[in-house]
């Protein structure tokens, strides 16, 4: 019994709470790095569609001659957490960090975000110490890939 | 007689087909309409076949307008509230109005058949209209599904007074706090303005016809 709980323990996939707060400590702490911030969730079919291409960007993120932090932010229900969240993270074993928001109140924290954005999803947030663009839209692997060079020739250290 | 039909029928498929070369090209939404702005008249074609606007609403005070769809998991959450909605307010004198803005080749579940079988299924006590075109979602500016618009009636037409979600927690209606299209219209009943004109929330895009 307590060896299965042990192994249960171990195969499971936590996926972490974070708040915004959480992601600006996080941010201010990366100094160099460019955060690449998707939000996503299992339910949306368009996000889930692109998170490979997200997944290539972590995967070679050593070769854009600037650190680059790609993180996946699942705006997943509470209660969907062990149930669709933290199972599907375990498939698809990305090689990006994923964390799950706890925010509530959506007509606040979305304008805390960018103001710019409408709210819907996927969405992508390109923070660097200087700049920030979030993109409301969905990205093939190129389009991402071309993005992103873009954000970084246009923000030299 | 046949002639000039056929003629008129050709002239009408060109327009039609100009329209939606325009539309290509530009597949975001403008900007839409904003609060206090005249509020667009449309006519659309119901799941029971009818073809409505806010026009048809002759003795209504006010309309709620719903941008939502089938496919979509946070239309689908806010179904049952839509409904309620439509329950509560209609007979207050702002009936419910849901628009599908979807594309159909993007987004095959929010077909018009598919609609007629979800407003069965559920039955909708509310039109669910086709936009079929996505100009009624673009002329509003809408983004998202579920996207909410509450018009006020004027003299001459409508206006609109509030523009967002229908409340403060898709997940889980018990544990909203803040009911914002409700609080709209029971302010606009009660001759004030929405204390919060307008909300963002979270959703699903629009499926814009692709290029």
């Amino acid at each position: 019994m307590i060896v299965g709980l042990v192994l249960a323990a171990l195969l499971s996939t936590s996926v972490p709470d974070v708040t915004l707060a959480d992601l600006e400590r996080r941010f201010a702490a990366g100094s160099d790095t460019v955060f690449v911030v998707n939000f996503w969730a299992t339910w949306c079919t368009p996000c889930v569609a692109e998170l490979p291409a997200f997944d290539h960007l972590a995967r070679t993120s050593g070769s854009y001659g600037r650190p680059i932090k790609v993180l996946l932010v699942s705006l997943d229900a509470q209660r969907d957490r062990s149930t669709k969240l933290e199972p599907f993270v375990r498939k698809r074993a990305y090689a990006c960090e994923v964390v799950r928001l706890n925010e509530t109140s959506p007509h606040l924290w979305i304008d805390r975000v960018d103001p710019a954005w409408q709210g819907s999803i996927p969405a992508t947030w390109i923070v660097a110490r200087d700049r920030r663009v979030l993109h409301e839209r969905e990205f093939t692997r190129r389009e991402l890939i071309d993005t992103v060079k873009s954000f970084l020739s246009r923000s030299p250290r | 007689m046949t002639t000039t039909i056929g003629r008129i029928g050709i002239v009408l498929a060109l327009v039609l087909c100009a329209c939606s070369m325009m539309m290509a090209q530009n597949p975001i939404a403008p900007e839409g309409v904003k609060i206090g702005d005249n509020a667009p008249e449309f006519v659309l074609k119901n799941v029971d076949g009818a073809v409505i606007g806010p026009r048809t609403y002759s003795a209504a005070k006010g309309l709620i307008i719903v941008f939502t769809c089938n496919h979509c998991p946070y239309s689908v959450k806010y179904e049952d509230r839509i409904i309620a909605l439509q329950r509560e307010f209609a007979a207050k004198g702002f009936p419910l109005i849901a628009v599908n803005p979807n594309d159909t080749v993007v987004s095959p579940e929010d077909s018009y058949a598919k609609m007629q079988k979800r407003a069965a299924d559920k039955a909708f006590p509310f039109p669910y209209l086709f936009d079929e075109t996505q100009v009624v979602a673009q002329r509003y500016g809408a983004r998202r599904t579920p996207h909410a618009y509450v018009l006020l009636r004027t003299r001459t037409g409508w206006t609109v007074e509030y523009i967002g979600a229908i409340d403060d927690n898709a997940d889980n209606a018990a544990e909203a706090t803040q009911h914002f299209v409700a609080d709209a219209v029971n302010a606009l009943l009660k001759g004030t303005k929405p204390a919060q004109p307008m909300t963002k929330a979270i959703g699903c895009t629009i499926k814009w016809k692709k290029g």
